[in-house]
């Protein structure tokens, strides 16, 4: 089957050579980082967690989000979502692996990871990350392979692979809950120490990766001629529009429980995303842009005549990604250190290699994702 | 009649008070051990050890910094040169940075402009040995928090958890940027987790740590803290103590003094 991502036209190897060379230059930053340490990073005694770990969060979500096609497809029969549900778990398998990398990149002594399995702690919350996500990617190759190999091959799906379906649903939330544990358990980062962290978590995963997958699919059609299906990019349409609104009821609530109560270390790292905190306020203007580009997407998505409208339908899709990925892959994680537990501000910008590194995985993933979608498009419209 | 009367009550009373001491016993267990246990007797005060350190503000002198060098020289701490990559096992902030969640308005001169020493505070119940993937960060059965720096993945979990900023990282290279080498304690490599480990080096060999040891003005105080009659539990009798951030139950080894004690 993986030699349908072996032909291609013009420019899908050209694309592929494209992501290659940014790969390349992910590779080489990263050596640059072995060698110095990771203070090559704009990481440091303050912010001791910056892009990667950020990035892998926001990943942790869009991965976490295939169960949005999973489930209504194989648990309440929605055939429309036939065509796209393997779409949905090769973006998870693309997604888990940037974000087993973007983790990997943070390391500060990568080749003693192993150490995680071989000295296995219990009251640790990363050992179970490290099984659940490694879980979820085999669960979605396996499940997402046999069943589009099943679809080649013109018979059905063995039996087997029903029961890893199954399992596929809740272990999709088990990966943000879990990856939302990471931080909710941690005493004096207060941004972090609230009950609806995990759900939080969950409802941007929920926005944020279908919102890519119907982006993903316009895409598709206009590339490849491939057709997901109007009513299924509605239905996901709807998936979007619920789970965004959920997303920021949740952001009130902070701000609410922060603000009401005026404790000021509830206070205080909001207070420094969105207005600034003792004069600084680096991620101010991208809070904003994230909150008004969040909200003008629910405003056009709650319209009938937006959410139907091609064109406002993909621009509604990118504010919501866009939104999320600034709300989760930069403020939630820099916005906890800040201020430090000293009550200083000290701010955070990542380095040029940083950078550099953080493209090379999002290049890697994008040539996962374009490599497994070449193989999905092709049988699919084979069998067509 | 009246006897076995008798008896039932006095066996009533001793229940009831064995199941007193049961409870406060499961809770001091609960409280003190656990992740890595503190071994536990008569409920009240443990058995055994569970080193502490008094610091004594009234004492410590505003300009001195001795404690600080000696420790950083006796444990290869290196000095980068910018606070981004800086490593820190003891150091000197203001009491509004050392204690934020303090009381803050109307301060006295003595709070408000003092330097106050800050180090790692060996919690009894240390968050940052919780989250340790490996358990490179771990509590030793005499309440040292300590560090192994060959097992250390550098994932910096510890470093997000330390409610105290108490934990540093080699960003860089330290041993490019030690000036001279104090061969009894290791030096470190590139993109591992380090912080105060209250001299266990030095006090496996009977000495005290370094930084009490150089203190001219004997500001601090080092002992276990589950002897009654150590020299430190006697400064905790005698002066008003605080601990840092006590309301987030870490329950820190370190005791700071702030008002001049009767000698």
């Amino acid at each position: 089957m993986f030699d349908k991502a072996l032909s291609g036209g013009r420019a899908y190897w050209l694309w592929l050579a494209f992501l290659s060379v940014i790969i390349a230059l992910g590779i080489s930053g990263y050596l640059r980082q072995l060698e110095y340490g990771l203070g090559i990073t704009g990481m440091g005694r303050d912010i001791s967690w910056g892009v990667y770990i950020a990035q892998f969060t926001f990943f942790v979500g869009v991965a976490a989000s295939a169960v949005m096609l999973v489930l209504p497809y194989y648990l309440h029969d929605y055939k429309k979502f036939g065509r796209i549900v393997v779409l949905g778990e090769f973006l998870a398998v693309a997604s888990v692996i940037m974000c087993l990398l973007f983790v990997m990149a943070d390391m500060g002594k990568p080749m003693r990871v192993l150490n995680v399995l071989l000295y296995f702690t219990p009251h640790s919350i990363v050992p179970y990350d490290i099984m659940v996500l490694n879980g979820y990617l085999v669960l979605n190759i396996v499940c997402g392979w046999v069943t589009l190999e099943a679809e080649r091959t013109e018979v059905p799906p063995p039996a087997w692979v029903k029961p890893l379906i199954y399992l596929s649903i809740p272990w999709a939330v088990s990966i943000h809950t879990v990856t939302a544990f990471l931080y909710a358990g941690m005493p004096g980062r207060d941004l972090w120490l609230t009950a609806i962290l995990a759900p939080r978590f969950l409802a941007s995963a929920f926005a944020a990766g279908p919102a890519l997958l119907i982006l993903l699919t316009f895409l598709l059609k206009r590339l490849t001629g491939f057709d997901s299906g109007r009513e299924a990019v509605q239905k996901l349409t709807t998936i979007v529009l619920y789970a965004s609104l959920l997303n920021f009821f949740f952001v009130g609530m902070e701000f609410f429980t922060a603000f009401y109560s005026s404790i000021p270390e509830h206070e205080h790292s909001l207070t420094y995303l969105f207005f600034g905190l003792e004069g600084k306020s680096a991620l101010r203007p991208y809070m904003w842009i994230s909150m008004v580009a969040g909200v003008s997407a629910i405003v056009i998505l709650l319209f009938p005549r937006g959410r139907n409208n091609d064109r406002w339908l993909m621009l509604a899709c990118a504010l919501i990604f866009l939104s999320l990925w600034i709300d989760k892959g930069i403020g939630l994680v820099i916005g906890g250190f800040i201020p430090n537990p000293m009550g200083t501000v000290v701010e955070y910008t990542p380095s040029v290699t940083e950078l550099t590194i953080a493209g090379g995985i999002w290049a890697i993933g994008a040539l996962i994702l374009t490599v497994l979608y070449k193989i999905a498009v092709t049988i699919k419209t084979q069998a067509a | 009649m009246n006897k076995s009367r008798r008896n039932f009550l006095v066996q009533l009373g001793s229940a009831a008070l064995f199941g007193a001491g049961t409870a406060a016993g499961i809770h001091s267990l609960t409280a003190t051990s656990a992740f890595g246990a503190t071994p536990t007797g008569s409920p009240g005060i443990p058995k055994g050890t569970r080193w502490g350190m008094f610091v004594d503000m009234a004492r410590c002198e505003a300009g001195c910094s001795d404690c600080i060098t000696a420790c950083h020289t006796k444990h290869n701490v290196p000095d980068f040169g910018n606070p981004k990559d800086e490593i820190k096992w003891i150091w000197k902030d203001s009491y509004a940075k050392v204690f934020p969640t303090g009381s803050q308005q109307f301060l006295a001169q003595q709070l408000a402009d003092k330097p106050v020493l800050s180090l790692c505070n060996h919690c009894a119940n240390p968050p940052c040995v919780k989250v340790c993937p490996t358990q490179a960060t771990f509590k030793r059965a005499d309440g040292i928090v300590e560090m192994d720096f060959h097992r250390c993945i550098g994932c910096r979990f510890c470093m997000a958890a330390c409610p105290y900023g108490s934990r540093s990282f080699n960003w860089r290279n330290p041993r490019e940027f030690l000036k001279q080498v104090d061969a009894e304690y290791p030096t470190r490599e590139i993109g591992v987790v380090e912080k105060c480990n209250f001299c266990s080096e030095r006090i496996g060999t009977g000495r005290q740590p370094a930084c009490v040891e150089t203190c001219k003005t004997q500001a601090l105080v080092f002992g276990n803290l589950y002897d009654k009659n150590s020299e430190i539990r006697e400064k905790l009798r005698t002066r008003v103590t605080f601990q840092r951030k006590p309301e987030l139950g870490t329950e820190p080894s370190v005791f700071y003094a702030f008002e001049a004690g009767h000698v």
